[in-house]
């Protein structure tokens, strides 16, 4: 018997088909771990051959993962406060960049090829073989991290003098500072929000810069009142996107990765990875919530 | 008289006012550049280092005198890491993985995207919060169940059922890499395909609309109207998953940890060179490896590892910026 489907129903089937490798893979691979993971943190998980046992405990991997282990909550606290410091300073940068790069200037084709350079190049593996090598050299972990940035050769205090002179207030002068020390850091890692940034700043109507420029508008104007607002909706984007891009060399997901496969903790680390999937989602709604009402939307 | 006057002074005005304007301008021009010079700077130094650590020769390490350029250049450090890589080999292994997941990826995710952009079926805003949700979760959280399912992968206990075995074992094989590539549900596959329906969405639905009078289906559309239209998300996708995958440390570890991919070999560089060191320079086994010049010899095997990277983005990085414009990420 053949089924008679009306036009309607035949381009629904027809999109069901299209996104069919998806959803198999959905089902599979996404949703039936992701359930998995959540039945895992409320359980001792211990790996027979050709299978697992589960036996449950309640929230003691919440607690452990909590106030047993020695380094997860420190660690977790630690990589959030990164994220809020980083976020504005890479978002700053990429912007700044984006309009930088914008401009019409001899040699923009090389600049722009370099600026994204760090997108190719941004890699966790040459991050950790090049501090692995540098603790190879003087043995030991925090020599190391001081050496590296010290290595950046750029004497600090010379700033920090003339920030506090200039009556900065000590927080302000300790974020500047530290993200100069950082500024290859988070260079490094500006390099698909300059892309999106400059997607949208190409897609801003030439004709309102004149209109303002006829108007007497000065740069700096034009700049407020005509590239910001029109590139306020790329801002959300690049903040989702920098910190979703902050997951994979987070220490976090190294502290979780370690937990399962070196301690053979998988249920420890299941409720580890489900804490800081929480946290950051709240993260990411508080932001969204703030950001999107601030959002001037042109169409 | 006075008129005259009058229009003198509107002409000195105009002029300085013009002169103004043009002294800014170029004071601009000189302070952007030395920006742009700067950041360039930042970036390109890391490699700089590297290369001049390429080319220096064991004599040099000790030299405070030497800035960047050696006194000595050799090749040694080269010849060393690429037989500590087994470089040759490895990058052919690498390409191969690498060019296969990217194949793969993009396929699947232009499917998803384009049947997310344009047929509408129960659910499918739901389905779409769901492929977002994928991007948002971090990899972490899904590590412990993925590794466990393709210690045993059995889809609906169909090998269960032929052959009475518990699943069959894919870890250390690339198939993993391969099924969650195929499946759209790999590295930062969600993106692709949010990348995907955007660009999509943006077509005018009259070039569909003139297939279908013309009689082609809905697959033949897309294989033949749309994909053709479709080259700036295409270059996109295909580098970024291409880039990404070939930096990618944490599925490669995860599912197959001895495999020769060059992000594994790199991130055990230190360790492999400073015990096979010794061995290789002819001294004997028990002797330790100076630790600086372990350091060269890792500095030269980062290099090698990113040198593929370069060239290949010397020849595409203007698609690069270009189709990432014209993607549609924007909006």
């Amino acid at each position: 018997m053949k089924i008679k489907l009306t036009l309607v129903q035949k381009r629904s089937m027809l999109g069901l088909l299209f996104i069919a490798p998806w959803l198999i893979g959905f089902i599979f691979l996404f949703a039936g771990p992701l359930a998995q993971s959540i039945r895992f943190s409320f359980n001792k998980l211990m790996v027979s051959p050709g299978g697992y046992e589960l036996q449950n405990v309640g929230l003691q991997n919440f607690q452990d993962a909590l106030f047993v282990d020695a380094n997860f909550n420190r660690i977790l606290t630690e990589s959030i406060l990164g994220m809020l410091v980083d976020v504005p300073l890479i978002l700053f940068f990429s912007l700044f960049s984006a309009v930088l790069l914008n401009q019409k200037f001899r040699g923009r084709g090389l600049a722009r090829a370099i600026f994204f350079l760090p997108v190719i190049l941004a890699s966790g593996a040459i991050a950790s073989a090049e501090s692995a090598g540098l603790i190879n050299l003087v043995g030991n972990a925090q020599v190391a991290e001081q050496l590296g940035q010290a290595s950046s050769q750029f004497n600090a205090r010379s700033m920090v003098l003339l920030l506090s002179e200039a009556g900065f207030p000590l927080a302000v002068t300790d974020y500047i500072v530290d993200a100069v020390m950082r500024i290859y850091e988070i260079i490094s890692s500006s390099g698909v929000q300059i892309l999106i940034f400059l997607a949208a700043l190409q897609s801003v109507p030439g004709s309102m810069y004149e209109v303002a420029k006829i108007e007497g508008a000065t740069a700096y104007e034009s700049f407020w009142k005509i590239t910001f607002p029109m590139v306020s909706p790329l801002i959300l984007t690049n903040i989702i996107y920098t910190i979703i891009d902050s997951f994979s060399d987070s220490r976090v997901t190294q502290t979780i990765y370690e937990t399962a496969f070196k301690t053979q903790n998988f249920g420890l680390s299941a409720a580890m990875a489900w804490l800081y999937t929480i946290l950051v989602s709240v993260l990411l709604i508080v932001m969204g919530v703030i950001v999107s009402r601030k959002t001037f939307y042109h169409n | 008289m006075a008129i005259v006057r009058e229009r003198w002074d509107e002409d000195s005005h105009n002029r300085i006012n013009r002169i103004k304007n043009k002294s800014l301008n170029s004071l601009w021009s000189i302070c952007r550049f030395m920006l742009i010079l700067g950041i360039t700077f930042i970036i390109i130094y890391p490699i700089l280092t590297k290369f001049s650590m390429a080319f220096k020769a064991k004599e040099d390490i000790y030299n405070p005198t030497i800035y960047m350029i050696p006194v000595h250049f050799t090749l040694d450090n080269l010849s060393v890491a690429l037989k500590l890589l087994d470089y040759w080999p490895l990058l052919l292994n690498t390409m191969v993985y690498v060019f296969v997941t990217m194949l793969l990826t993009t396929m699947s995710t232009a499917l998803a995207g384009y049947g997310f952009a344009r047929f509408q079926f129960p659910g499918s805003n739901i389905l779409f919060g769901l492929v977002v949700l994928t991007i948002l979760i971090p990899m972490s959280t899904l590590m412990v169940p993925m590794y466990l399912h393709f210690r045993s992968f059995d889809v609906l206990g169909v090998v269960h059922l032929f052959t009475g075995k518990d699943g069959i074992n894919l870890l250390g094989t690339y198939w993993p890499s391969v099924i969650t590539s195929a499946t759209a549900t790999g590295l930062k596959a969600g993106l692709f395909i949010y990348i995907f329906r955007q660009f999509f969405r943006g077509l005018p639905k009259e070039i569909e609309e003139a297939a279908l009078i013309d009689g082609a289906g809905g697959i033949k559309t897309f294989f033949s109207i749309m994909l053709p239209n479709a080259i700036p998300p295409l270059i996109t996708v295909t580098l970024f998953s291409f880039v990404w995958q070939y930096n990618d440390t944490f599925y490669t570890s995860l599912f197959m940890s001895d495999s020769a991919l060059m992000p594994l070999k790199i991130a055990s560089l230190p360790a492999d060179a400073s015990q096979f060191l010794p061995g290789l320079m002819g001294i004997s086994n028990s002797a330790e490896a100076d630790p600086n010049y372990v350091a060269l010899v890792v500095d030269t095997g980062i290099l090698l590892a990113i040198i593929p990277l370069i060239l290949l983005y010397l020849f595409v990085q203007r698609h690069f910026v270009e189709s990432v414009e014209r993607t549609g990420v924007v909006g």
